[in-house]
């Protein structure tokens, strides 16, 4: 549901279906509402019947690499010679993205209940969900539902009588976008610097603690339990447009919205629809202006490629961008782009880990010359640079902060260049402390 | 970049030997505590931001002394321990107000008038800027990158409270709450 609006009859709630009802986080509430009947049903399958299922839903990754679900996992070792970990990514931290968030606050359950199936199709006997720092209510409430899970004895030494051992451990962050990088994430669980590390090794290989790891996000965890109960041919008819894009997906709406929130529809579902039928529109009767649709860190999209952009992996790809984690930042006429590409470099100067010299400089140099041009002092050749400088972010990094960075930029002087000559010309300029 | 961490490393740095007084964290209830975090993990270290979250609920910030005892009782050395302390945003290397207060102006809340709110909190504040602590001790505000409740623009946290839809007008309620 339009989370906290009601549910919209265009939406297809799934996973937001119990958002805002207090008594479904509760152990009980949860069950009544159909809750770890799916973790029942998974403990009586082997490993690999709960991959091939959720291989034949199509389910890929809702973090924003949208990576197979099941493959991910069958790439797990067979036979245990060190023990397996499952991560569940709960560092939700990419500006315009807030659907983990609401999955944790109102359905704790179904986050451990996909922790567990997870960790038992993995062959993982202990679980981290790793919530970012900033999360306290989302903690609490996850933290009062594993005590209940423990004590209901659904997990533990003997999780739900059936002799398999299912531990979970909620880990909390401390303050840095870049520990949701996988990776990073594993770095700051050992209690190291979040930095990324090179891959290969992959973490099925070599992940947290040296061990062979899964990494998934909340909102793929949190689907599985629904697609062991429905069956995998339910979730895979869930598509609107593409076939490789199965089942729903929060899309958490901001920005200039008359009606901001997380909305659930099936993938493939028009943006256009989304934004107007769905969230009332551009507030206050505004003209819109630009959209990104996956997070901030894929390419911004104009009012005209709205128009025919369809909501899933495939079709922001045709467009050029990106559906990322469904992070949907709405910008009206009003909207200064120079100002808010800046606002966004220097998110991603802020958060760069500082360990590869292109992100690191490249960063704070493209937040530098958008100051400059806002100052009005930027020079003609700004914007040449501006775009060389994206180009060396581009690809030649550990990880992708760096590509993420340059994503606004390029597109942004690309769908709206004429913003930036005003400042370079003279015609406007804005003072900035 | 970061203005507000910035701005506050220069301001209320502790003298020196102000530390020493603090007390320690890993005795009785706290050294129970950390044994029951270590036992969830494989290795000692990995009990290492637990172990700084303890020092700051303890201490409310994480000094040098505080980072020595971390080093201490998990076996890594003080210098380790405060690389990944700098690395993270939410420890605090220097003491705070009464009340910590992190506003989002990151760009979906910064297109709603983030801006606007952190202005209204430092002057109903009284903090003369960002990360400076307010001359009566009980506020310390800074600017964050995202909170991760962009659909709410401007989530605010004040301590550990989370708080949504913040706007200038609301500000004043808002910090009555804590006595303001």
């Amino acid at each position: 549901m339009g989370f906290p609006h009601p549910i919209h009859p265009k939406e297809t709630p799934v996973l937001s279906k119990h958002f805002g009802e207090a008594d479904a986080r509760t152990y009980d509430g949860w069950v009544k509402r159909g809750g770890y009947r799916a973790l029942e049903q998974a403990l009586g399958m082997s490993r690999e019947q709960v991959v091939e299922v959720v291989k034949a839903s199509g389910l890929r990754g809702r973090g924003g690499a949208g990576f197979p679900c099941g493959l991910k996992w069958s790439f797990m070792p067979k036979e245990a010679t060190k023990p397996h970990y499952l991560c569940c990514n709960a560092d939700e931290s990419e500006p315009g993205t807030f659907k983990d968030r609401e999955i944790m606050r109102w359905t704790p359950h179904a986050l451990l209940e996909g922790v567990a199936i997870a960790a038992h199709a993995i062959g993982a006997e202990v679980s981290y969900i790793y919530v970012r720092g900033e999360f306290t209510e989302p903690y609490a409430i996850l933290e009062r539902a594993l005590a209940e899970a423990y004590a209901k004895g659904t997990l533990g030494a003997n999780a739900m009588g059936k002799g398999r051992r299912l531990e979970v451990v909620l880990h909390r962050g401390a303050g840095a976008y870049i520990c949701g990088e996988e990776t990073a994430l594993m770095n700051s669980i050992e209690g190291k610097r979040g930095n990324p590390r090179i891959k290969p090794p992959f973490p099925a290989q070599a992940g947290v603690f040296g061990c062979p790891t899964t990494i998934n996000n909340v909102e793929t965890l949190a689907a599985v339990p629904h697609i062991l109960t429905n069956g995998a041919e339910w979730y895979a008819k869930m598509s609107l447009s593409s076939p490789k894009s199965t089942g729903t997906k929060l899309f958490s709406v901001c920005g200039h919205v008359a009606r901001p929130g997380n909305y659930e529809v099936q993938m493939g579902f028009p943006l256009k629809d989304l934004l107007f039928d769905l969230c009332g529109g551009v507030a206050g009767g505004k003209r819109l202006k630009a959209v990104i649709p996956g997070g901030s860190s894929v390419p911004m999209l104009t009012a005209e490629e709205v128009e025919d952009t369809k909501l899933d992996y495939e079709g922001c790809a045709q467009k050029g961008t990106m559906l990322g984690s469904g992070g949907v930042i709405v910008m009206d006429e009003t909207t200064d782009i120079v100002y808010q590409v800046m606002r966004l470099a220097k998110f991603y100067a802020h958060e760069s880990c500082a360990q590869c010299t292109q992100c690191r400089e490249g960063t704070a140099w493209t937040v530098k010359i958008l100051q400059r041009i806002l100052a009005g002092q930027g020079e003609t050749k700004d914007l040449d640079v501006l775009l060389e400088l994206a180009d060396q972010m581009t690809g030649k990094t550990i990880c992708v902060l760096a590509d993420s960075c340059a994503a606004p930029v390029i597109s942004g002087i690309r769908k709206f260049r004429g913003e930036f000559e005003a400042y370079l010309t003279g015609k406007k300029r804005l003072a900035i402390a | 970049m970061t203005t507000g961490a910035q701005a506050h490393g220069r301001t209320g740095a502790p003298a020196h030997g102000e530390s020493a007084s603090l007390p320690r964290v890993f005795e009785g209830a706290g050294r129970a505590e950390l044994d029951g975090i270590l036992a969830k993990y494989p290795t000692k270290m990995a009990a290492l931001l637990p172990a700084l979250w303890m020092v700051q609920r303890r201490h409310g910030w994480v000094s040098d002394q505080g980072m020595a005892e971390v080093a201490e009782v998990l076996g890594v050395t003080p210098a380790y321990v405060k690389g990944v302390v700098t690395f993270y945003t939410m420890y605090h290397q220097h003491p705070v107000g009464k009340h910590f207060v992190q506003v989002c102006t990151t760009t979906p809340c910064n297109v709603c008038g983030a801006e606007k709110v952190v202005d209204a909190l430092l002057k109903a504040t009284g903090c003369h800027r960002l990360g400076e602590t307010s001359p009566d001790g009980a506020w310390t505000v800074i600017e964050v990158e995202c909170l991760g409740a962009c659909g709410f623009a401007t989530p605010v946290l004040v301590d550990d409270d989370f708080i949504e839809s913040v706007t200038p007008e609301n500000v004043p309620a808002l910090l009555a709450r804590y006595g303001k």
